[in-house]
């Protein structure tokens, strides 16, 4: 697998970390809804098709990006920067 | 007479092999069954056959959406040990290796089961102090452990690099010896012909496609071969465990579906006649008894559902392997494959009623499926029957993420990809 | 035996003959031979023994798809086994053994297993071997004793226990454009896009490039010369021979195997054994051609039974004649241009026996120029001879319907040429995720429909191949039939797995092992399949398709790990680590790190040396390297509001030149880590970390500064290799600091507990915090990375005279447990801030990561297991691993918890240890056993104390 990188370029696989599902949305820190906060924790959407997820640039430049990947053929459709996209304050897509 | 022994063997044999029937029928599906069990794998088809045998519940069909024993039962490294550290676990792994032991019987049958043991190596004073803690926590629930040293390790594996300036240099391991390997396609096979003969219908390429509701109770599922009405409907598809959920309109669960690949080179004449891991990194190592070094490594540690690995797993388990083994480095690879692994979030397994009402659901297996299929398939048959869980299995709650009762054997946390 | 050399011709080299033993004989042959050849052309027919009824096999093929010439060559002592005598180049002093036989390749005494007739079917071990159901060989004893036997009988070469001397190489490369095979079509392929300006890579398995070319006209040979000697001179092509691309993995990421010195023997210096490739593509072209099949006929498997286009290749490309007296069977005509061939390198063509009622004008014309009779609808339906075929018999057949008529002909012939049609070699397609899909034409599976990353070309893709009639089988009675030659799995074999219902291609595969062997089935599985789909009166593509997988050809492990082969991980050494190797210490491997575990002077145990160290702290001062221990500089105007967040306790309010002891959680509420975390400025942190979980807290705290709180004006930057560190413990350290350090006081008032200052030591700068681990007065000193050597001696040669002692994990891991500091065998994953005493930490003033979650029923069991202290009070040494019980030896009860660590106290004089415990705190002061019976069978009354043993108070760190 190939990742692009938007600020280091088409990277191999080997460079990168897996951080998991990026359309989490972490609570208010000071939020007490239990509800909310073992969703975040616990439970996955875990989609067959496209995904959202969070892989770091660990052997490179360690940021950390959002990669659309089909977890049915390993296709990768988009690569962004990951800014603020576990916040509680950005907007769900 | 048994339908299987060498008795008959030698019979058919003289008689060209033409009395032999099919291990199991072919039948249409009924409009109706007590039981639809998804998912025809080592655990759904071991759920069959235990509701049968155990429960006398015989009106029973196993949907298989492929080939039966497609999934995760054909590709695994075939390992079967209850070496566990945590009180959730080990007994229930335990229960499954006493079940193991008698399965080929049982089953009339040969799964091949075979107590070759495994041997977990040690590099560390630290790692040899974190094997006593697990070898102890064995005995103190039941399981066979030991601890062995490295001339002895000599002795059995004479392949094994024990020279005191390898990287990680051996200090010892440590062994359950009633773990070992079975043939992961007879396991499907014997319980697909006990639960056959037991009155199970078993079919084939009947991909469920949706579930009767009456309301928030399960009565049925919609499949490619039209509609099964069940007064109870178990969900056992392992890697797939998320998109059938869904189709029930449980959209989340403590479930991440990964890959995992495994390994075997050309068949080579005996050099190891037991399962050894390595602690100096992740390695699961035996030999087939046609001679191919059967080894895996960690998952490839994303999501996902395509049975394709990739390449720096590849050569993560190779660089492993020819360090335990340096005259394996000549030895070449002959087949890879990848299997679809229900990796849960604190790596143990859910085996429970619900989420909804005429609904059971089995799952989680993680890495770990293969050697569970007589246990889990015990269990869970026992928890549709009575309608509650087994003293076994009853930490394999679906709740216990939420309550924070986690069964977490490598202390990762809720990262699915690090179990 | 008689030279089966051909006088000229081919792409061996007449004038440089090469001397190699097979099974123990002489032979000669010339460069350019493979075994094969080199054996063939000296008239040796048999080459192996197959695996299940040891059958004697001769070559059924001349590359890679050979299933049944397997042999070993050792060199050096290791062994390498199972490479196929066709791919195996001859070089000068090669020793070559046949395999799987006892005691000689003619005489093999487990041939026998033929004679078992039909008990060895397939699947027979599935019915039987599983021994009474009572008595002592009930359970799994009678199949682990029949096993025995089967394991030793099973297994092809043997892979002895020498390691491999051989290094191997990993290679990274990029092109536009890679083609793999050197076929005309390859070739074609390589220069049109090298035309075009792309960098093409163009890799050939096989020793020389052309592939068909190099054996099936002399047309095709030149062309592939010109072609070749014009790529050779294009600076953008890379030309790889003895390179297979044997996995086509995502983002068109191929691996390759490239055979750098096996054809020579020993490695040249500079040279890897095997090179393994990462190419990553733009595009793949696989021009890997077709494979011919032969038929499924009693006696197909007799040696002198040869695929018709291979006995081509041996003739046309090696020079050797597979035989003199040949007559051949076939279903299409590309046989009829073998024989034509073959006829003209000498070989005498008896007669050609087609399954087609009627052959065409270019067959009929080439058979005559083979001078062979053509026997058009026959079929062979026997071979006769022992070890060597000696004649054939054939008899009238009908392709439509399969049937035999006619009395039996017998044709004399040292071998038998079969073309049962061509499977085109789509491997790679396959395993790039696509579908083969069926030609009713071809009858093979063809590459579908690329999805734009790849092509196939040339009978890769079906162009080319000559239709045959879809003949598979000869339903003969006379013995076994042969489907997978190296599995012996044989046509009834398949009928047995329809009769049960393993009907599936994929239960057909695994039921009969059908495919499984080395060579996966590159000639048996479309026969396999077709006598499936016989079987069930259906198509063959509703049996199924296999889904190929990596590798297409066996890669040797070696070269997959390639660099890492002898060198699995790097060593990661501190700064002073030959400061501590002068001193005598036992290095002490801890993840990557080396770290001293005591310092043993001469005679004394580790034990007797970590009491020493302990106790040398104590009472005098010692010093003990820490620069392992995970270091982040954190930077910002944000910084102190971002520990805040991440650690349990307040950082913000830290005042500049202090430290502070921090505790940090998972999002889920369990403890992940501790440290102490120095303030260096209003807007500088320096973060310490435990060794173990360096990365992971690094990383960690990226992900929410980048994911979660982008806000934060912060930066985190990994130091761990950039300070060197050193912690001097011991009621002296102050003497042993105020003796070397420069440029600041450390007195009390200056430097108190939890202070920081920044001077010198011996020139060089350094930065000093009072902290302890230990519970004494302690300082730890840290300076940059290249002055730790100069720092440490600098340090012991002032406290000389206070008589300083280096100390190592031991008496670290002693001096802690005394004191009742967690570690990593505490903070394990699974434990909570209050499971060890550490709910303290946790402040209610604020939200922090994992205080959410922290107060969870599970978190807050009362049964969770503790943290307490244990004493033995038997004098016993306690094991690291026991487990805490209630019950005696014989009756120990359930697992109570468990020690995390022990050691010998020198304060107390008794061994003690650190333990979870099931309610612990509520145990202070009853009594229970540490059990270890899969170690050291102890059994021993502990009593549980107070974790902290060793002043509570912490007067003694704080004077």
């Amino acid at each position: 697998m190939i990742i692009t990188c938007p600020h280091c370029g088409p990277r191999d696989l080997a460079e990168f970390t897996y951080q998991g599902d990026a359309t989490l949305s972490r609570p208010e820190p000071a939020s007490t809804d239990q509800e909310a906060w073992n969703a975040y924790v616990y439970d996955r959407a875990n989609p067959a098709g496209e995904h959202r997820e969070y892989w770091q640039h660990a052997g490179g430049c360690r940021k950390f990006l959002v990669v659309t990947r089909n977890t049915l053929t390993h296709a990768i459709s988009g690569v962004e920067f990951a800014p603020a996209t576990g916040s509680s304050r950005r907007k769900r897509s | 007479m048994a339908e299987y022994s060498a008795w008959q063997v030698l019979r058919n044999a003289v008689t060209g092999n033409t009395g032999w029937k099919p291990a199991w029928r072919k039948p249409e599906p009924k409009p109706q069954y007590d039981v639809v069990i998804i998912g025809g794998g080592g655990h759904g088809l071991s759920t069959a056959y235990y509701l049968a045998a155990n429960h006398g519940l015989t009106n029973v069909a196993v949907c298989e959406k492929g080939w039966l024993g497609s999934g995760n039962i054909g590709r695994n490294t075939t390992i079967v040990r209850s070496n566990y550290l945590l009180e959730g676990n080990t007994p229930f792994y335990e229960h499954s290796m006493k079940l193991w032991e008698n399965l080929s019987h049982e089953l009339n049958y040969n799964v091949m089961f075979s107590q070759r043991g495994i041997i977990n190596l040690c590099h560390t004073p630290a790692q040899m102090d974190d094997a006593a803690r697990r070898g102890n926590a064995m005995q103190l629930m039941g399981a066979d452990s030991r601890m062995v040293m490295p001339d002895e390790l000599a002795r059995r594996i004479p392949g094994l690099d024990l020279s005191a300036n390898a990287r990680f240099p051996v200090l010892g391991g440590l062994e359950q010896p009633r773990a070992g390997t079975a043939r992961h396609d007879a396991v499907a096979w014997g319980y697909a012909r006990g639960a056959d003969r037991r009155g199970v219908d078993i079919l084939e390429n009947c991909e469920v496609t949706g579930f009767l509701r009456d309301g928030d109770r399960v009565t049925g599922v919609m499949t490619s071969r039209g509609e099964i009405r069940a007064k109870k409907v178990a969900v056992c598809v392992a890697g797939s465990t998320g998109a059938v959920m869904k189709l029930a309109g449980i959209d989340t669960l403590p479930i991440e579906s990964h890959v995992l690949q495994a390994f075997v080179t050309e068949a080579l004449k005996p050099m190891v006649d037991t399962v050894v891991t390595f602690g100096g990194g992740h390695l699961y190592l035996s030999q087939s008894d046609k001679g191919g070094l059967v080894f895996g490594g960690d998952i490839d540690g994303y999501n996902t559902y395509a049975q394709r690995g990739n390449l720096p797993i590849v050569e993560d388990v190779m660089s492993e392997a020819v360090a335990l083994f340096p005259a394996a480095a000549k030895v070449r690879l002959l087949r890879s494959w990848g299997g679809i692994m229900d990796m849960s979030m604190d790596g143990s397994p859910i085996i429970t009623t619900g989420p909804l009402p005429g609904m059971y659901l089995n799952c989680g297996w993680c890495y770990g499926g293969f050697k569970a299929t007589p246990a889990s398939g015990w269990c869970f048959a026992h928890t549709i029957a009575k309608n509650e869980p087994h003293p076994l299995n009853a930490a394999y709650s679906l709740d216990r993420f939420h309550r924070g009762y986690v069964i977490d054997e490598k202390g990762q946390g809720a990262t699915p990809w690090k179990h | 035996m008689t030279s089966h050399r051909i006088s000229t011709g081919g792409r061996i080299d007449r004038d440089k003959p090469v001397a190699f033993t097979f099974d123990g004989k002489r032979y000669s042959g010339f460069e350019g031979d493979t075994l094969a050849s080199a054996l063939l052309a000296s008239g040796v027919r048999l080459f192996g023994r197959s695996f299940k009824y040891h059958r004697p096999r001769g070559l059924l093929a001349a590359g890679y798809e050979e299933p049944n010439a397997l042999v070993t060559v050792t060199t050096d002592g290791a062994r390498e086994p199972n490479i196929r005598a066709t791919e195996l180049e001859i070089h000068d002093g090669l020793v070559a053994e046949s395999q799987n036989r006892f005691p000689s390749l003619a005489y093999d005494l487990m041939a026998v297993n033929g004679l078992a007739g039909k008990v060895f079917s397939a699947g027979f071990y599935y019915k039987t071997f599983m021994g009474p159901v009572i008595g002592p060989l009930k359970g799994t004893r009678f199949w682990m004793f029949c096993e025995t036997f089967i394991r030793r009988a099973a297994g092809l070469g043997a892979a002895g226990t020498t390691p491999d001397p051989s290094r191997y190489e990993r290679m990274n490369a990029f092109c536009d454009v890679l083609v793999v095979g050197s076929g005309p079509s390859g070739l074609e392929a390589a220069r049109k896009a090298a035309a075009d300006g792309k960098r093409v890579i163009l890799c050939e398995t096989a020793a020389s490039f052309g592939g068909t070319a190099n054996w099936s006209g002399k047309d095709g040979e030149m062309f592939a010369d010109t072609v070749l000697s014009g790529l050779k001179s294009e600076p953008n092509v890379q030309l790889l021979n003895r390179t297979t691309v044997w996995g086509y993995y995502d983002g068109n990421t191929l691996a390759a195997l490239e055979r750098v010195t096996d054809h020579v023997g020993r490695p040249r210096a500079g040279k890897p054994r095997h090179r393994h490739w990462v190419i990553r593509a733009g595009h793949v072209v696989i021009a890997t051609g077709a494979l011919e099949r032969g038929f499924v006929f009693p006696g197909n498997d007799r040696p002198g039974v040869m695929l018709a286009d291979s006995a081509q290749r041996f003739a046309c490309e090696y020079g050797a004649l597979p035989g003199r007296r040949m007559v051949v069977f076939a279903n299409n005509d590309s046989a009829y241009q073998a024989a034509a061939r073959l006829r003209e390198r000498g070989a005498e063509i008896v007669a050609i026996v087609d399954v087609r009622p009627t052959v065409g004008d270019w067959a009929q014309s080439l058979a005559a120029e083979a001078g062979a009779e053509t026997i058009p609808a026959h079929a062979v339906t026997g071979t006769s001879g022992g070890k060597s075929l000696t004649g054939v018999t054939i008899r009238g057949f009908d392709a439509e319907t399969g049937n035999l008529s006619g009395s039996k002909r017998r044709i004399a012939c040292d071998t038998l040429l079969v073309s049962g049609g061509w499977s085109p070699v789509l491997h790679l397609a396959s395993q790039a995720g696509a579908k083969p899909v069926w030609s009713d034409k071809l009858h093979a599976f063809l590459p579908p429909e690329s999805d734009g990353a790849w092509e196939a070309v040339g009978s890769a893709a079906g162009e080319g191949i000559e239709p045959p009639e879809p003949v598979f089988e000869i339903a003969a009675t006379g013995g076994k039939a042969f489907v997978d030659f190296q599995h012996d799995v044989t046509a009834d074999d398949v009928r047995l797995a329809h009769r049960e219902g393993f009907q599936s291609v994929e239960h057909l595969k695994r039921y009969t092992t059908l495919g499984m062997a080395t060579d996966q089935g590159k000639t048996a599985n479309v026969p396999g399949m077709a006598i499936m789909a016989a079987a069930l009166g259906k198509p063959i593509p509703e049996v199924g398709t296999t889904r190929f997988r990596p590798p297409f050809t066996g890669a040797s492990l070696g070269a997959l790990a390639a660099e890492r082969y002898g060198d699995l991980r790097p060593e990661r050494l501190t700064p002073m680590h030959d400061q501590h190797v002068a001193a005598g210490a036992n290095m002490y491997a801890a993840g990557l790190w080396f770290r001293p575990e005591s310092y043993n002077r001469p005679g004394e145990t580790v034990e007797e040396a970590y009491v020493r160290e302990a106790r040398n702290v104590r009472r005098n001062v010692g010093i003990v390297d820490v620069s392992t221990l995970g270091k982040i500089d954190i930077q910002g105007p944000d910084a102190g509001e971002f520990l805040n967040r991440v650690y349990t306790n307040n950082f913000g309010s830290l005042p500049v030149n202090k430290a502070r002891y921090g505790l940090m959680l998972r999002e889920d509420g369990f403890a992940l880590d501790d440290g102490t975390t120095w303030r260096l400025s209003e807007d500088r942190f320096l973060m310490t970390t435990t060794t173990a979980n360096a990365g992971r807290v690094m990383q960690h705290m990226e992900f929410y500064l980048e994911c979660v709180w982008p806000d934060l004006r912060v930066n985190l930057t990994s130091v761990t290799d950039q300070w060197a560190g050193a912690a001097v413990s011991g009621p002296k350290s102050r003497d042993v600091l105020a003796a070397c350090v420069k440029l600041t006081k450390v007195d009390n008032d200056t430097l108190p507990f939890m202070g920081i200052v920044h001077g010198k030591i011996a020139g060089a700068p350094v930065m000093i915090c009072r902290l302890s681990f230990s519970g004494e007065r302690a300082y730890e000193v840290y300076c940059g990375a290249h002055h730790g050597p100069h720092v440490w001696d600098a340090l012991m040669n002032a406290g000389a005279s206070h008589d300083i002692q280096p100390y190592g994990l031991e008496a670290l891991g002693t001096l802690r447990i005394e004191k009742g500091h967690v570690t990593g065998a505490e903070i394990d994953g699974r434990t909570t801030a209050r499971d060890l005493h550490l709910d303290w930490m946790l402040s209610k003033k604020k939200p922090f990561i994992g205080s959410a979650m922290m107060d969870r029923e599970g978190l807050t069991d009362p049964r969770r297991w503790t943290l307490v202290g244990v004493i033995s009070l038997s004098g016993e040494k306690l094991r690291g691993g026991s487990h805490i019980v209630d019950g005696p030896a014989e009756k120990p009860g359930r697992s109570l918890g468990h020690i995390t660590a022990m050691c010998y106290s020198p304060l107390y004089g008794k061994y003690i240890g650190l333990a979870l415990v099931e309610n612990g705190v509520a145990r202070i002061g009853t009594r229970g056993f540490a059990t270890d019976p899969a170690r050291s069978k102890t059994h021993i009354p502990v009593e549980f104390v107070n974790h902290v043993f060793y002043d509570p108070k912490g007067g003694r760190m704080h004077g």
